[in-house]
């Protein structure tokens, strides 16, 4: 439903005037304990566009003791009577525990290595639009699980809608007990990549490739990077995703992630406004069920 | 001057020591036993004392606690010296053995004796002092093992760090064997846990927490035990929580090593499923580990390769735990659970009643040389008095603790101290607290 839903508001996005009233008078505020440009941006047009009034939030993180922040912060905000709460934290959980302080809706746009529930969402209707369905689906999530959120909550919803999972990276990169996620586990991309419908790159953070979990970049790109070569294991019709922001050269070839007969990575976030203004939608109607 | 002088009539004397479990009586007098057995008042209680007519339920000698962390000095509003006596006696606890991580850090001579007065004057629990084995607990220097033993340290550690560096370790044994004097120390290889906030596996996998691996316990463990063999030094292991620990102390203990170890209610009682949604009065570290551990820590204590249980008693302010899983602190607080908890193992039929009460009175005060742990005349006459079946609920708004972090609020539990006695004197005493 949530993404039929979705398919509407990416229609409704192509047009011209793209502004609905359905959120009129209605406060979203975007709280963003850890940086964020796409995920932010991403929010702030949905309520926008749904006519509600958005207001961001960056709250560094460094100056002041950080849990103060977060609960204080959020019972302020809470107290002005705002009606949705977006929030990204660097801390898995955080989310949960603001919610737990608060009595309007909140919204997970990311915490910590946890979950990032919405970026699931929009992989999901990026796929269900091109392919009509995620059942039985083979998708392949390559990279850094460890340290992802992304990851974890794309498990969790491609599961949920029929589809096979696969995991490949280097064992320093991937999380303890991950056969018990119910995925396939790979450490050789062309193995992992054979007969996938679907190639998720995941991003690598740059202090994480000196070293600590993988030696170089040289070294990781040659073996995990996605270019032609390695694709060509995988379905020939397989389209390839990214989260965003990309490192090219280091996860995915540069020039691979601008081929539009293959890469969906720009829809990924077309389709990420669409479903985020489902997900306001939808939990704004709840807020009217227990107003009234 | 008139002796102070009470009768336990009517009582079910257990004393793990020497295997006395009888109905009987026990008289103290001047804060020592005069008498105890089963014939002591045969021909009816004697006048002029004081008489508590125990009603035929369990008289014990007072829990000795061997870790507790006492705040005090330093973190009063955490817990002090006073609050913590309170919930020892209510936990039918007698002597509490402190920690040295208070700030200043129990690392001299002065902060022990100031330890040693402000219990005195409380006049609660008795509290002795573990002192840290290096200066400021920063693993480099090396306390004065000697006079910080003539001034009663019981032993030495740096609490919840571990003794990281391997030299120091092998200096610290080596050089407390001079005054016979143990080694306690937190088993916990640092470089694997790192920033980990609970055990590694599908669960933190899956909360997105990084990870405390149970394998960082087992290889602290098997490098101090070759440090013991080389050195002769003694050797205790805290809290010890995973399946390969237990089992490197039974083979340790097989190979006739003087080494021992305790471990705390939560790993026998708790698996790592009660983190839950990020719990963090689940947060303590070694973290609560998985089900096949939990398991295994059981079976420590029924063969006898664990030789104590402790409280592990951690008090944290609300401030310190109501934050994301990975900042909050680690710990949970123990004094006023330790008695049901480890009546659990009699409960579960793991141990007989006086097995599981060996663990918490005797055995800890012999491990560490304390004069405390039985009912035998002559001995302190530190004593509770227990209903081992009485059913109740844990609930954290009856903690006599200043703090409030334990998992098991809610908890249904069997066994309650009736009457908490140190030195002949009622400290607490059920219903009637003053």
């Amino acid at each position: 439903m949530l993404l039929d839903l979705a398919d509407t508001y990416a229609e409704q996005n192509r047009k011209p005037n793209k502004t609905l009233s359905l959120l009129q008078g209605r406060t979203v505020i975007n709280l963003f304990f850890e940086s964020s440009t796409r995920t932010r941006t991403s929010f702030e047009l949905a309520g926008k566009r749904l006519g509600a009034d958005v207001i961001n939030m960056s709250v560094s993180t460094s100056s002041i003791k950080k849990g103060e922040t977060l609960i204080d912060t959020a019972m302020t905000l809470n107290a002005m009577h705002t009606d949705v709460l977006v929030v990204r934290h660097s801390d898995s959980g955080a989310v949960k525990l603001l919610s737990e302080k608060v009595n309007c809706a909140v919204m997970n746009a990311g915490d910590g290595s946890h979950e990032h529930p919405t970026q699931a969402l929009l992989d999901a209707l990026t796929i269900r639009r091109r392919r009509g369905r995620l059942q039985g689906l083979t998708v392949a999530i390559c990279g850094d699980v460890l340290h992802s959120r992304v990851a974890r909550s794309n498990i969790l919803l491609l599961h949920t809608m029929g589809a096979r999972v696969r995991v490949i990276g280097p064992p320093t990169l991937l999380p303890s007990a991950i056969d018990r996620f119910g995925v396939e586990v790979f450490h050789d991309m062309r193995e992992g990549l054979k007969d996938c419908d679907i190639v998720m790159m995941l991003r690598l953070q740059t202090e994480r490739m000196q070293g600590r979990f993988v030696p170089s970049v040289r070294e990781y790109f040659h073996f995990f990077g996605l270019d032609r070569e390695k694709l060509s294991y995988a379905r020939d019709d397989a389209l390839v995703m990214h989260p965003g922001p990309m490192n090219r050269g280091v996860e995915i070839d540069s020039e691979l992630a601008d081929d539009l007969d293959r890469s969906v990575i720009r829809e990924q976030v077309e389709m990420g406004v669409a479903v985020r203004m489902a997900c306001i939608d939808l939990l704004t109607r709840d807020l009217v069920e227990s107003e009234s | 001057m008139s002796k102070y002088r009470t009768a336990y009539i009517n009582a079910r004397l257990i004393d793990p020591a020497s295997g006395l479990d009888a109905p009987g009586g026990l008289m103290a007098e001047d804060g020592k036993i005069a008498g105890v057995g089963a014939g002591l008042f045969a021909g009816g209680a004697p006048e002029g004392v004081e008489i508590v007519d125990c009603g035929g339920k369990v008289l014990a000698p007072g829990l000795v606690d061997m870790r507790v962390q006492l705040r005090d000095p330093g973190h009063e509003h955490m817990e002090d010296i006073g609050s913590a006596g309170l919930a020892a006696a209510a936990g039918g606890v007698t002597t509490m053995v402190c920690l040295p991580n208070t700030d200043p850090v129990i690392d001299n001579v002065a902060v022990l004796e100031f330890v040693a007065r402000r219990a005195r004057e409380v006049k609660l629990a008795k509290i002795h002092c573990y002192a840290a084995l290096t200066r400021g607990m920063e693993g480099a220097e090396l306390t004065e093992f000697g006079l910080l033993g003539e001034a009663g340290a019981v032993a030495f550690t740096d609490a919840e760090t571990a003794i990281a560096d391997a030299k120091t370790m092998q200096r610290a044994l080596s050089y407390a064997s001079t005054f016979g004097h143990i080694i306690v120390q937190h088993p916990e290889e640092p470089a694997l846990g790192g920033d980990g906030s609970m055990n590694s596996g599908e669960i933190a996998s899956r909360l997105g927490l990084s990870g405390l691996p149970p394998i960082a316990e087992v290889i602290m463990i098997e490098r101090d035990l070759r440090l013991v063999e080389a050195t002769g030094g003694r050797w205790h292991a805290a809290h010890v929580s995973t399946v390969a620990g237990v089992e490197a102390m039974r083979q340790a203990k097989a190979r006739g090593l003087k080494v021992t170890c305790d471990t705390a209610p939560h790993y026998f009682a708790l698996n790592e499923v009660a983190v839950g949604d990020y719990r963090t009065f689940a947060k303590v570290r070694p973290p609560l580990r998985g089900e096949d551990d939990r398991q295994a820590i059981v079976e420590g204590l029924r063969d006898g390769t664990i030789d104590a249980i402790a409280s592990d008693h951690s008090p944290h302010d609300q401030d310190s735990k109501r934050l994301p899983f990975a900042q909050a602190a680690f710990g949970i607080i123990g004094l006023e659970t330790l008695l049901p908890l480890t009546l659990e193992l009699y409960h579960n039929k793991h141990l007989p009643l006086a097995d599981a009460l060996a663990l918490i009175t005797s055995k800890p005060a012999d491990l560490l040389g304390l004069k405390a742990g039985r009912l035998a005349k002559g001995a302190q006459a530190d004593l509770v008095l227990i209903d081992p079946d009485r059913p109740w609920k844990i609930d954290e708004a009856a903690f006599r603790s200043k703090s409030k972090n334990s998992p098991f609020d809610g908890r249904p539990v069997q066994g309650y101290a009736l009457r908490t006695v140190v030195d002949g004197r009622a400290i607490f005493t059920h219903g009637i607290e003053g």
